[in-house]
């Protein structure tokens, strides 16, 4: 009995640090968002904040913008780090090498590597048109960064260079939970490669995807240094996520409670995300 | 963010091999689509930095030719000379270090506390904790601005190195507390029981056997923690909560600097200060590859 005790003790010891500060830089920021989105100058105003944020042109267009960004570019990370998981699997000389240069883009800083970025993409002496140039793609040096679609091309990119390696690392976990017996199993029933991926690989591999794909979806969501460095939100706020526009918010316009209801809004936003993709996938699943 | 799924071959005691496969089997057309597939998956991932120091590397005439050349005519070193004899950016750099280590050194200890509870101790609070630790890794940086940026100013720790590590701590948590957990399942329990009935206090144990025992694994986490988005390499707290100049970190003031449209933007310094920020994550990858790839995906394996 009193040996429990201490046991009880000495855990809450151990414990206790990280979970203060969890509790004080993570949870009172979310409920203390709460708080301030239905305050005004310290006064208690209602849903006035909320009814603001529907009238907001610009919320909208952040709103817009910030979905095409992740549809976009998650389900490339998702192809991308697919396929280099599964390569980066196979045995081959300089595999060690290979991984860690594939893990690379994640270590390094992302606004430095927007700035290494907007100089690839400058549109006198960035080496993206001098490629595209000589491959003949195109007639003329473009001005990457300054038109809205092409605008749009570049912070995906970036987001996808950057954030790719998260995705592969995963499915490298998760291919290597897949026992080599199976495959040698489905060979022997006379299944092809391809057969092989489609019936053991990619069934195998869903709980990893899964996981990926939650992680990135809200991560794609809070975008924000990337786009800062590369356009700002330009061209003419067609790049501009909502995280910008939050820090705009903050640090521009010093609304402090109206920032806080976007964020309450996104976060529920954010949640119905993760429900909405967990449902479409964890459907016959044997225990996640 | 461990894969818990354990199909039910798993629990049979039969050893399968999880060694990969073998691309020797692959023959002709297929083999040479692999190789094509690694080089051009290398080139993607380094391209980036690569272009960064070439571009440090020529001088300023070169650096503006159009048409771009490609490997630096004659090899410039002046962008570093300009950059090292900054003393502004010698502070951001120096603002980096202090406030990287600093977060590496108390996450490391937090988790190796938390972890060792998580593991070995049977605790009242254990779903709270996670609960936490879920909050704190799921959610986008965004969501905290506001809050925190209200926290650090009440407390004035506003441009004060406080304000970064206090968030960045948080935010490494859940992956270190993660990684110090499963190292500590692996330890049998034998070792901590003999050293009881030895007459061991708790403490002890864990100064006196676990911790000899746990170098390797809290060298793979301090490198996750250091090269993970909040230590080096985070943005956007430290470009909202260091206002001073002499605050600031190094992707901060390097951002600042190419947003600079008024003047003409130095692009061969910044690529110099580039490849000096990056450089020491890049050699760290590369070394510690091994390391630090076993380490995020070994947990899978486990469960």
């Amino acid at each position: 009995m009193s040996k429990n005790l201490s046991e009880q003790r000495f855990g809450l010891f151990l414990i206790l640090p990280s979970f203060f500060i969890l509790a004080l830089i993570a949870l009172y920021p979310i409920l203390r968002n709460l708080v301030l989105s239905f305050m005004e100058q310290g006064r208690f105003v209602g849903f006035s904040n909320f009814s603001a944020l529907f009238q907001d042109e610009r919320f909208r267009s952040v709103l817009i913008n910030t979905a095409i960004f992740c549809l976009i570019s998650v389900p490339l990370e998702l192809i991308l780090g697919l396929t280099f998981a599964l390569v980066l699997h196979q045995k081959f000389f300089g595999r060690g090498f290979a991984r860690a240069v594939s893990f690379l883009p994640w270590a390094l800083p992302t606004a430095v590597m927007a700035v290494a970025w907007k100089w690839i993409f400058n549109d006198t002496y960035g080496v993206f048109n001098d490629i595209l140039l000589r491959l003949h793609l195109i007639k003329e040096p473009l001005a990457w960064l300054g038109r809205p679609n092409l605008a749009f091309f570049c912070i995906v990119l970036a987001e996808v260079w950057k954030c790719t390696p998260f995705v592969t690392v995963i499915i490298l976990a998760g291919l290597q939970t897949i026992p080599l017996e199976l495959y040698e199993a489905i060979r022997v029933d006379g299944a092809n490669s391809w057969q092989r991926f489609r019936l053991i690989t990619l069934p195998l591999l869903k709980p990893a995807i899964l996981v990926a794909l939650i992680f990135r979806s809200i991560q794609a969501f809070g975008v924000f240094d990337s786009i800062w460095v590369l356009t700002g939100g330009g061209p003419g706020g067609s790049t501009e996520p909502i995280s910008l526009y939050i820090y705009d918010t903050v640090f521009r316009y010093l609304k402090f409670n109206y920032a806080a209801s976007m964020v309450c809004f996104s976060f529920i936003f954010f949640l119905l995300f993760i429900l909405i993709i967990y449902l479409t996938f964890s459907r016959r699943q044997i225990e996640y | 963010m461990s894969i818990k799924n354990a199909p039910a071959y798993r629990q049979s005691n039969k050893k399968y091999r999880l060694a990969p496969l073998d691309s020797k089997h692959l023959t002709g057309l297929a083999r040479i689509f692999f190789c094509l597939a690694i080089i051009s998956m290398v080139v993607f991932n380094l391209a980036p930095f690569l272009w960064q120091f070439f571009s440090s590397l020529k001088n300023s005439k070169e650096l503006y030719l159009v048409p771009v050349t490609y490997i630096p005519a004659k090899v410039s070193l002046t962008a570093y000379e300009k950059v090292i004899s900054n003393p502004l950016f010698l502070r951001y750099f120096l603002n980096s270090v202090i406030v990287s280590i600093f977060t590496t050194f108390v996450t490391l200890s937090l988790a190796s506390f938390a972890g060792y509870a998580l593991s070995r101790l049977k605790l009242k609070f254990k779903t709270a904790l996670q609960f936490l630790l879920l909050l704190a890794c799921l959610f986008p940086q965004i969501i905290f601005l506001v809050p925190l940026y209200e926290l650090m100013a009440r407390f004035s720790l506003i441009s004060k190195p406080l304000a970064l590590v206090l968030p960045y701590v948080t935010f490494s948590l859940p992956l270190a507390i993660w990684m110090m957990t499963r190292f500590f399942l692996t330890i049998p329990k034998e070792i901590e029981e003999q050293a009881m009935v030895d007459g061991f206090k708790r403490l002890a144990i864990l100064r006196k056997i676990i911790l000899p025992l746990s170098w390797p694994a809290l060298a793979t986490t301090a490198i996750l923690i250091f090269i993970g988005p909040f230590a080096w390499n985070e943005f956007l707290f430290s470009l909202s909560f260091m206002i001073k100049d002499t605050s600031k970190t190094v992707p901060v003031g390097i951002a600042l600097l190419s947003g600079t449209s008024m003047y003409e933007i130095p692009w061969s310094q910044i690529c110099a200060a580039c490849v000096l920020t990056t450089l020491p994550l890049v050699l760290f990858v590369i070394i510690f590859e091994r390391k630090i790839i076993e380490g995020l995906t070994r947990g899978a394996v486990k469960g």
